[in-house]
């Protein structure tokens, strides 16, 4: 459906020239809800920017639905563009016109009789749950509110793609949630493509399939929201994801020396990652009936839900005779479970003052 | 007051408005596009050309620089030209207008500056042309901030008008020279200072109450 290729965005101005894409390559196929992740000056807002031409690419290509947009004139482009709405940060609405006159605007553009959009806006309205609020202001509405009207302007041109920059970065915790619920309801009730534009990792984990992480104009990492959230390859993605799963040792653990080698009264500290149905099974018991002479203490866990799919992740902390310990390391290796060594750790007494 | 200054007043006064209104009307269909202009060829706008915003720039600046009673009598050719004559109520005009004209477009061009730039972002996005840019969107969000703007004129304007009076162009001004102070009446001289008063004070409410009723935000 969007095709990026090697996409060069370079600004020139009197103080020097910024480069602020270095070359995207990125596939969105239809129907998906992709995610571009990346912190403020990475190239996101640009880079959304890029598939309307908001933004003209410096070189490269973008194909909207078989287009390159970066081919077409004036008026052509003005025509694609309404194939794709877009929502942004600060909903951007007319504060002179009414609720209705908002979503009606973008009809109005292409001069559609008053009856038709008459037909369009209703629905719509009542489509993002504001049918009573059709005659006010947006002044008078709250942030979630005004997004939603955002959201029912960017759908009234029966767009085939959404983009949406920054759309819940201005709302807060709930209203974000109640927001990305409707942009995934649209996404599946519509079949509309979505790229969502965010420096929230919690966005990309409630509504997007793949991800993009975008680092100072390149992409460091993309792929599937559960493979990047489980395996993140890329320091910065491991930053974003850290914000919403904590990496750090508990506490009990925390600021004492990590060592390869057994030293007295220390714990082997593993870090687990289940995913999936095998999230579900008995492993930890297993290795404790099969591995005899091995302590396993759990020292953190948590199991959460990426699109359905479970996902464990455990700190636990192994003690006893040293070929019991490599016993169980072994025993837990052919099993389906993600393990990390984190290494022997001894307990901060501390902690327990 | 005696009974026969009381025509006079009233005279005067409908001399001041028209010259107010038709200045105005006439500098406002020039003026607004002016300041349309002005802004939207500004850097970064949507029909960007530094070369015409830099000329036409200069040329505001240039009028705009002259002091009103100069411009006046400089003109007094093109009024003679346009008008006829360079005496009159309506030979006050042209001056009026070319005065006005360069202040209600660096006006209309304030407001627009305050439109945030998101707003056009989000009409291009839905395929917005220039011209419907201007129309559906600048125009109508900053048509609170351009009534206020115009309000200001509006009452500059009642002040040249009385300035353009000296020179034979009639109006209150022209009263106030005449009778108040060339004919020792300090009471005539008081009578249009408190008309003039009650005109801005009016101008001003006015202007003021639709600025509001127009303003959603």
């Amino acid at each position: 459906m969007i095709k990026l290729s090697h996409i060069e965005k370079i600004y020139n101005s009197p103080e020097g020239s910024v480069h602020a894409l270095k070359g995207i390559d990125l596939e969105i196929k239809k129907g998906e809800i992709y995610g571009i992740i990346g912190l403020s000056g990475a190239g996101k807002s640009t880079l959304v920017r890029c598939i309307n031409m908001l933004e003209r690419p410096t070189s490269g290509e973008v194909f909207v639905d078989g287009k390159d947009m970066t081919k077409l004139s004036e008026s052509e482009l003005r025509d694609a563009r309404k194939n794709i709405g877009m929502i942004f940060q600060h909903f951007n609405l007319l504060s002179s016109a009414t609720v209705y006159e908002n979503v009606a605007f973008p009809l109005t553009l292409s001069k559609t009789p008053a009856e038709e959009i008459e037909k369009k806006v209703r629905p719509l309205l009542a489509l993002v749950g504001l049918q009573d609020k059709a005659n006010q202001y947006p002044a008078q509405l709250s942030g979630g509110q005004k997004q939603r009207v955002g959201i029912a302007r960017a759908l009234a041109s029966d767009p085939k793609i959404l983009l949406c920059d920054e759309a819940t970065s201005a709302l807060d915790p709930q209203t974000t949630k109640s927001i990305l619920d409707l942009i995934k309801v649209i996404n599946e009730n519509l079949s509309l493509t979505v790229v969502v534009i965010t420096h929230e990792m919690q966005v990309i984990k409630e509504i997007c399939d793949k991800v993009a992480v975008i680092s100072d104009g390149v992409i460091a990492e993309k792929g599937s929201v559960l493979k990047v959230f489980t395996n993140p390859q890329h320091k910065i993605t491991k930053e974003f994801i850290s914000v919403l799963l904590s990496n750090e040792l508990p506490a009990a653990f925390r600021g004492n020396e990590i060592s390869a080698e057994k030293t007295h009264g220390s714990l082997l500290l593993l870090r687990l990652i289940f995913l999936g149905d095998k999230a579900d099974d008995p492993v930890l018991a297993e290795m404790i009936r099969t591995c005899s002479g091995v302590e396993c203490t759990m020292l953190f866990g948590n199991l959460d839900e990426i699109h359905g799919v479970p996902f464990g992740r455990f700190i636990i902390g192994l003690s006893g005779e040293e070929n019991s310990v490599q016993n169980a390391l072994k025993f837990l290796s052919t099993k389906d479970v993600r393990v990390e060594v984190i290494g022997y750790v001894r307990r901060n007494n501390s902690a327990f003052d | 007051m005696s009974a026969e200054i009381i025509p006079l007043l009233t005279k005067a006064l409908g001399e001041t408005i028209y010259m107010v209104i038709i200045s105005m009307a006439v500098a406002s269909i020039i003026g607004i596009p002016l300041g349309v202009l002005l802004h939207t060829t500004d850097k970064g706008q949507i029909l960007e050309n530094v070369a015409i915003n830099q000329t036409v720039g200069s040329v505001v600046n240039a009028v705009r620089s002259i002091p009103f009673i100069i411009l006046m009598v400089a003109i007094i050719p093109l009024t003679r030209f346009i008008v006829g004559s360079a005496i009159g109520t309506t030979a006050a005009i042209v001056p009026l207008v070319i005065a006005s004209i360069p202040f209600i477009g660096r006006q209309v061009e304030t407001s627009l500056k305050e439109i945030p730039a998101g707003l056009v972002e989000a009409a291009l996005s839905m395929g917005a042309t220039p011209t419907q840019i201007i129309t559906k969107v600048l125009l109508p969000e900053a048509m609170p901030g351009i009534v206020s703007q115009l309000t200001t004129v509006i009452i500059t304007l009642v002040g040249e008008s009385a300035m353009a009076g000296a020179i034979g162009g009639g109006g209150l001004g022209d009263l106030a020279i005449r009778y108040g102070y060339q004919r020792f009446r300090p009471e005539v001289m008081l009578a249009t200072v408190i008309i003039l008063i009650v005109l801005v004070q009016l101008v001003q409410f006015l202007g003021n109450t639709l600025s509001k009723r127009l303003n959603k935000k």
